[in-house]
């Protein structure tokens, strides 16, 4: 416990034993640092934990790392993640842009429009995603043909539903509408966080009602939308995985096909874990900077990015070791915790 | 009555079961000061609001430099406008807010060029160099690239007024612009309100600072519980005011 082994401040010593002189000037005071047993303790659990399992990885022949090996970057997974790449990228932009619609229709006076957004959020809400994308692959039973026309009247221009769609437009819909559900809320979230006298000061000044959102509310919305933006891209990123049950060539569909077909479950299964890893950390990096940038302004000095501290450290090292003196500047990738 | 610049007439405005404003009179001529003192809670800032109809009226009406605020007249209808409208007559109406409401995500200079750019058509290059004039004029033009929370309140509140000065306005109404500053840094706001009351800027000012009114007012206003109680000259108004609510006021502020 840190408390007993605190260095005693100078002051009235034990009864009994003659009081150490206190120097009186305090630089000639040593301080002498909090030992931390139980903390070492538990590092040490922790780490022989983790030895073991690392060790496991490594040994364990179940994982078949040669066959991860072969499997990783062949073609036909390369594949696959581009096909996860761009159902993720139609479904965020899609639905994204379509949930920031809803969350105006939301925020909106007009309660037709408040009435239907919602009614939109509480229904895909409601329905699990496999539910929904299976409806939208049998679309064609329900709608056979699409067209254009007079509602309720004749219709000018019909095509078969099945041709214009198509299954991976068919999943792009599915993600889509699903994801815009979320987004909704997700910039309704951020809108609402926005001061309340920045639209008053845009309205004084009479900007436009369009350029009001875009440019003095979206921006500051942003900063609270962007850690829950990235969360639901990063969930759809994996959430793609469900499109399998429409033989969709995705990465998770890709991997199965291989392994019915060799029986090798657990390194192709490996194979998808690595690259949902990676992807995933992609996106983190991007969201770091993205949020950064719409940071701007909040901060009175922004903090420097984890290139620039390692930069900065490489410069302390430099220095220090032209001194001939060791670094005075810890190395921090992610800064202190604020 | 030509120069009648702001015009104010029976204006009633409620929130609800509250009435703030209970039948509202006031007349601003162009290039005159006038400061409104009152309680808080006595209407002035609805007041301030209803001048640029950020609050709707419930009764009465405003003009300014003849023309109807919120609303277009024909016969004997009064046809509210609609937003977009009210937001190009706004544009004659600089308002400057007590919590500044700069625009934290652009820099002084953006916050300064946003409104001549997108709501007068300004080319960008010309309402830059109006710009940069503007924040020569209130003494900060080495802070063009800043953004705003760099900055200490006063000097917040100086870009505030050089960003409503930017529209080239009718009118300034200022809402307790030095409420929320801390004691030292008044001084650099008002300074800067003075020196564009004696250019001839037609302003309106809800303050509790009373040497401002005296020094700097044409007319004070004193109002409370919704109405204007008296008005006239700072001689007049704060020194031998004719009403015991002005009395009892200025005696609790003085």
């Amino acid at each position: 416990m840190a408390s007993t082994t605190d260095t005693a401040p100078p002051g009235p010593a034990a009864p009994g034993a003659p009081a150490p002189p206190v120097p009186d000037d305090p630089a000639t005071l040593k301080v002498v640092p909090a030992r931390h047993h139980a903390r070492w303790v538990a590092a040490a659990a922790v780490a022989v934990l983790v030895a073991q399992f690392t060790h496991g990885l490594a040994t364990n022949p179940v994982w078949e790392w040669h066959v991860f090996r072969d499997y990783v970057l062949s073609e036909t997974i390369v594949q696959a993640v581009w096909v996860t790449l761009q159902l993720t990228a139609y479904a965020t932009v899609l639905g994204f842009l379509l949930g920031t619609v809803l969350a105006f229709m939301r925020l909106s006076r007009s309660p037709v429009l408040q009435t239907v957004a919602w009614t939109y959020i509480w229904i895909f809400r409601s329905i699990p995603m496999i539910v929904q994308l299976v409806f939208w692959f049998n679309l064609s039973a329900l709608y056979d043909r699409l067209g254009f026309g007079i509602p309720f009247g004749p219709v000018f221009w019909s095509v078969d539903s099945n041709s214009i769609i198509g299954t991976i437009g068919a999943a792009v819909i599915g993600l889509t509408l699903h994801q815009a559900a979320y987004a909704a809320e997700i910039v309704r979230g951020g809108v609402l966080a926005v001061d309340e006298g920045q639209l008053q000061a845009a309205a004084a000044l009479g900007i436009p009602r369009l350029r009001q959102i875009r440019r003095i509310v979206l921006p500051q919305a942003m900063r609270a939308i962007l850690p829950t933006a990235g969360n639901e891209i990063i969930g759809l990123l994996k959430g793609t995985s469900v499109v399998y049950v429409m033989s969709i060539g995705e990465l998770f569909y890709q991997v199965q096909v291989i392994y019915g077909r060799n029986g090798r479950v657990i390194p192709l299964l490996l194979v998808a874990t690595a690259w949902y890893v990676v992807l995933t950390s992609l996106l983190s990096v991007a969201q770091y900077y993205v949020e950064r940038r719409y940071a701007r302004g909040a901060d009175r000095t922004p903090p420097p990015t984890p290139l620039q501290r390692v930069r900065r450290f490489v410069r302390t090292l430099r220095t220090a070791a032209a001194q001939r003196h060791r670094p005075v500047v810890p190395f921090k990738p992610l800064g202190d915790i604020r | 009555m030509s120069d009648v610049m702001v015009d104010v007439r029976g204006v009633h405005k409620s929130f609800g079961p509250l009435e703030v404003l209970r039948g509202v009179d006031l007349r601003v001529r162009a290039g005159e000061v006038t400061v409104v003192l009152g309680p808080s809670g006595s209407g002035k800032s609805t007041l301030l609001r209803t001048i640029n109809h950020l609050e709707k009226v419930n009764r009465g009406w405003i003009s300014i430099d003849g023309e109807l605020i919120g609303y277009r007249r024909s016969g004997n209808r009064l046809h509210e406008l609609k937003e977009k409208d009210v937001l190009k007559q706004r544009t004659h109406i600089g308002f400057v807010f007590q919590n500044f409401n700069l625009f934290p995500h652009l820099t002084v200079l953006d916050n300064l060029v946003e409104a001549p750019v997108a709501a007068l058509r300004r080319p960008r290059k010309e309402a830059l160099e109006t710009a940069r004039r503007l924040l020569a004029r209130v003494g900060l033009a080495d802070k063009a690239d800043a953004y705003p929370r760099q900055l200490s309140g006063g000097q917040q509140q100086r870009v505030a007024i050089a960003r409503a000065l930017a529209l080239e306005p009718k009118v300034l109404l200022f809402d307790e612009p030095t409420s929320a500053l801390d004691p030292e840094l008044v001084g650099e706001v008002l300074d800067v309100i003075k020196d564009l009351a004696r250019t001839g800027t037609t302003m309106i000012v809800v303050t509790h600072e009373i040497g401002f009114a005296r020094e700097v007012a044409d007319t004070v206003v004193f109002m409370d519980g919704g109405v204007v109680v008296e008005q006239g000259p700072p001689s007049a108004v704060l020194d031998e005011p004719q009403h015991e609510r002005t009395r009892a006021f200025l005696s609790k502020v003085l």
